[in-house]
């Protein structure tokens, strides 16, 4: 106990009009290092005490700064450069809206990082070790008293006259405070093992956590059942209806748009020759779009000029040719209704070519069969 | 500044309690064992949690469908409780920060329990956005954060700024409150007679919350600067906090929302909100925990005052409404109007005509003024006037829009309104908690501001220093 280090010599004041004339006096002695302990804040005490105005104001004001611009560079990078969204033909830096949120983060920067600020640099905070921490000093200006700490390591300091100037002053219950031995040898690194040990387990539980959250425990029942609910998928039945189709049948007599019916049953093409007539001219555009259709969809067994030679190597049998007099007398109407119903080995086209390009094709057969048995007046 | 001239106003506190019986009266109810009156009033809160808590169950298993919002009414029962709660909240801050910068030394007795109450509000307050995604494990797309779809959120969306805004307010809040706890806990630390194991873990967690406080002078300068910036911060946030939630509304094309007089208006009903609920838990507190030297009369007929002035502000906004809805001679908007008051859901209007605009204007009679059963029910009339406020605002503009084909009666399911007597709940469960484990009045402040706590003019000399 011999050896303790001492911190300060204490004393107790009773009112906040003592406690100023104290401070003014203590000043006035000429201490530096002393330091003034009431259980609220005292108007006009840090006047007596001779304090400097705090800084935090100008602080404050340069971290709500840097707030309102981070703020204004995030929303500016985010919205116009990273991923520019049209909204509403808006322009991509729209300040006016960007104002709010300027605001919102000047004002959460600067109270957060403020008061944080305030407590680690300012006040050195958490600080559990300080000698003065449970001592009958403390645990009076705590609660009802004023109290004047003057410390061990001011330029003038002598026990005995410390003591002998706080009671001149009006002091009462002077005392001593000594450090705390144990806390002034104790190594104060932060490579100290166990906080080390600590700073490891703790990022591996929260990188680990985060890692399982983000990436396992987001795929799992109940949260993935999005990802399972029933919905079509291609190539494969549903359990939305009895029958494996998602899609239901249309009911009965339903016309699809830009579909008429068709009137005429596949064996009646005589009907058809005599009631259709092309509604198209050959114009140039007419027998071009009719000219692709017919490469397309006919000239694979019908030959690029309707002959019937048809390129598929005898895996199919060859139609007859569009260039026999037979075709060549039929009306319009019968190669259309062909078009569309088929024939024999042929299919219906009814579903691949709408009806003005069974028209266009019909002409552009016309225009072959024309082509193939040209006269010398169809050269002028 | 002249010297003589330095009045105080009377003290805020009645009598002349000394220092040490602040302390004994304020920490007493931490450290006793709650009564039976304490212990009723919990279960009985925590029932309505679990009510709350169950619906939302069921919400999160089956989905938001078991809610009755649907098309035409695609905003229901969340954000009507939403912008209720975050309307409670904003009264606490007002009381702690915008009275502490008038120098309104009668907040004192009540800034604390009010800035607990503005932290619990708003957290209520948070749970509906959360929670009406449907999938609130995904609530993190809400926030800007560089994400693997390289996706980032629309900043010029005012749902957005909401997110930002509460947020803020949320954290700014916190941090006012834990800063004005600092020296209590420190003042808790050192009073605590350490008899049992539970005292020592009560002196460690006490200690930790008070991070090593020392009632320093040379820290309360800074700390008294810090105090004045959040209070300074906070004024400003408190009004953007409701206009921005306003613009929720105000910034859509619907009729009864696209109006200019929204924040204003969204803000003085928020502050009437606040202040009928500070008043309804404070005139129990005081009862209960035998405060009533603390919060005073005098101080609940000034809150009273401020609901009469915050009451007629919004029964001025609700007439602005129909003038403008007949001076605009827009025929949509002439119709909600006359829709609201009379239409469908002309209960409800009524219903929040009485209890914001009428019931409050009793408060011009000083005996009215000063009793407080009266009061008490005043207060509760008004909440109930508030919540029907925004549930006209919502409901009466979305059921009856410009197409008449899509008109629809919104009805609340049985979920709905278990999730709202949930969040009421969840509200009082933490204001009990609070009550009995942080000092529900300032005890610092409290200090500070009774008769002879401050040096005479005399001692400080005025004269010397200006």
């Amino acid at each position: 106990m011999e050896n303790r280090i001492l911190h300060s010599v204490t004393g107790l004041f009773h009112s906040a009009d003592e406690i100023t004339q104290a401070a003014k006096e203590v000043n006035k002695a000429g201490y530096k290092k002393f330091d003034i302990h009431t259980p609220y804040p005292v108007h006009g005490l840090e006047k007596a005490m001779k304090l400097k105005r705090s800084t935090l104001g100008y602080i404050a004001f340069i971290l709500s700064a840097i707030g309102a611009i981070s703020a204004i560079l995030l929303m500016w990078w985010t919205m116009s450069v990273s991923y520019p969204l049209n909204i509403s033909g808006k322009p991509f830096f729209s300040l006016p809206a960007f104002v709010p949120i300027m605001f919102e983060l000047a004002v959460l920067t600067a109270s957060v990082v403020g008061v944080v600020l305030m407590l680690t640099i300012f006040f050195r905070f958490p600080n559990h070790s300080h000698p003065l921490h449970d001592t009958e000093y403390m645990k009076a200006v705590s609660s009802d008293k004023y109290g004047m700490v003057i410390e061990s390591d001011d330029p003038q300091f002598d026990i005995d006259k410390a003591k002998s100037f706080l009671s001149s002053i009006g002091a009462t219950d002077i005392g001593e405070v000594y450090w705390d031995n144990n806390e002034l040898t104790a190594k104060k690194t932060i490579f100290d093992k166990k906080f080390i040990f600590g700073l490891v387990g703790l990022a591996i539980i929260v990188s680990g956590g985060t890692y399982w959250l983000l990436n396992k425990a987001m795929f799992k029942e109940p949260f993935n059942w999005m990802m399972y609910q029933q919905k079509l998928s291609a190539q494969s039945p549903t359990t939305f209806f009895k029958d494996g189709f998602s899609m239901r049948e249309p009911v009965e007599g339903t016309v699809a748009r830009g579909y008429m019916p068709y009137p005429y049953p596949a064996d009646s093409a005589v009907l058809a020759e005599k009631y259709l007539v092309n509604p198209l001219e050959p114009t140039v555009a007419n027998l071009n779009a009719g000219k692709a259709k017919f490469n397309t969809f006919c000239s694979p067994c019908h030959d690029y000029h309707g002959t019937g030679q048809s390129r598929l190597n005898g895996q199919f049998p060859n139609p007859p040719s569009l260039q026999s007099d037979r075709v060549r007398n039929w009306k319009d109407g019968h190669i259309f209704h062909i078009i569309t119903m088929g024939q024999n080995t042929m299919p219906s086209y009814a579903k691949t070519v709408n009806e003005t390009e069974r028209w266009q094709i019909v002409l552009y057969v016309r225009a072959l069969e024309r082509a193939m048995n040209a006269k010398l007046e169809d050269l002028k | 500044m002249s010297t003589t001239e330095l009045t105080y106003e009377p003290s805020v506190i009645a009598g002349k309690p000394s220092l040490k019986q602040i302390d004994e009266s304020i920490i007493k109810p931490m450290n006793e064992v709650p009564n039976k009156k304490f212990f009723i009033a919990i279960s009985f809160t925590s029932t309505l949690l679990l009510i709350g808590a169950v619906a939302l169950g069921f919400t999160f298993y089956r989905g938001i469908g078991l809610w009755g919002n649907n098309n035409p009414v695609g905003w229901a029962f969340d954000i009507v409780n939403f912008v209720f709660w975050v309307g409670i909240g904003h009264a606490g801050t007002l009381i702690s920060a915008i009275l502490f910068l008038f120098r309104q030394k009668w907040r004192t007795g009540i800034a604390r329990f009010a800035e607990g109450m503005t932290i619990f509000a708003v957290m209520t307050a948070a749970l509906f956005p959360a929670i009406h995604t449907g999938r609130p494990w995904l609530d993190g797309y809400l926030f800007p954060y560089p994400n693997q779809h390289t996706m980032w959120v629309n900043f010029t969306s005012p749902l957005l700024w909401d997110v930002f805004a509460v947020s803020t307010y949320f954290t700014v809040s916190f941090v006012f409150w834990y800063v004005g706890l600092i020296p209590d806990f420190a003042t808790m630390r050192d009073r605590l007679k350490v008899n049992s194991t539970a005292d020592k873990i009560k002196k460690k967690i006490y200690g930790f919350l008070s991070l090593g406080w020392r009632f320093s002078n040379r820290h309360w300068a800074h700390y008294e600067m810090m105090y004045l910036i959040l209070a300074g911060f906070a004024t400003p946030l408190v009004l953007s906090v409701h206009t921005i939630v306003s613009f929720d509304f105000a910034v859509s094309i619907l009729p009864g929302w696209h109006a200019t007089i929204f924040p204003p208006y969204f803000v003085a009903g928020a502050v009437f909100s606040g202040f009928a609920m500070v008043q309804n838990a404070l005139i129990i507190i005081r009862k209960v925990f035998d405060l009533e030297y603390i919060i005073t009369l005098d101080t609940l007929e000034k809150m009273n005052k401020i609901m009469l002035l915050t009451g007629t502000m919004v029964g001025y906004a609700y007439s602005m409404e129909f003038f403008i809805a007949w001076y605009s001679g827009h025929e949509a908007e002439s119709f909600t109007f006359l829709n609201r008051a009379m239409g469908p859901y002309a209960w409800a209007y009524w219903i929040m005509i009485s209890c914001n605009v009428l019931s409050p204007q009793f408060f011009w009679f000083k005996k009215l003024r000063r009793s407080i059963p009266f009061m008490f029910v005043i207060s509760i009339f008004v909440n109930i006037g508030m919540w029907f406020e925004r549930f006209v605002i919502v409901v009466t503009s979305l059921s009856r829009d410009f197409l008449p084909s899509s008109w629809d009666y919104y009805v609340p399911t049985l979920t709905d309104i278990c999730i709202l007597l949930g969040s009421f709940g969840l509200f009082f469960t933490l204001l009990l908690l609070f009550t009995r484990t942080m000092p529900v009045v300032s005890i610092a402040e409290v200090k500070a501001a009774i008769d002879g706590s401050q040096p005479t003019h005399h001692s400080i000399g005025h004269g010397e220093d200006h």
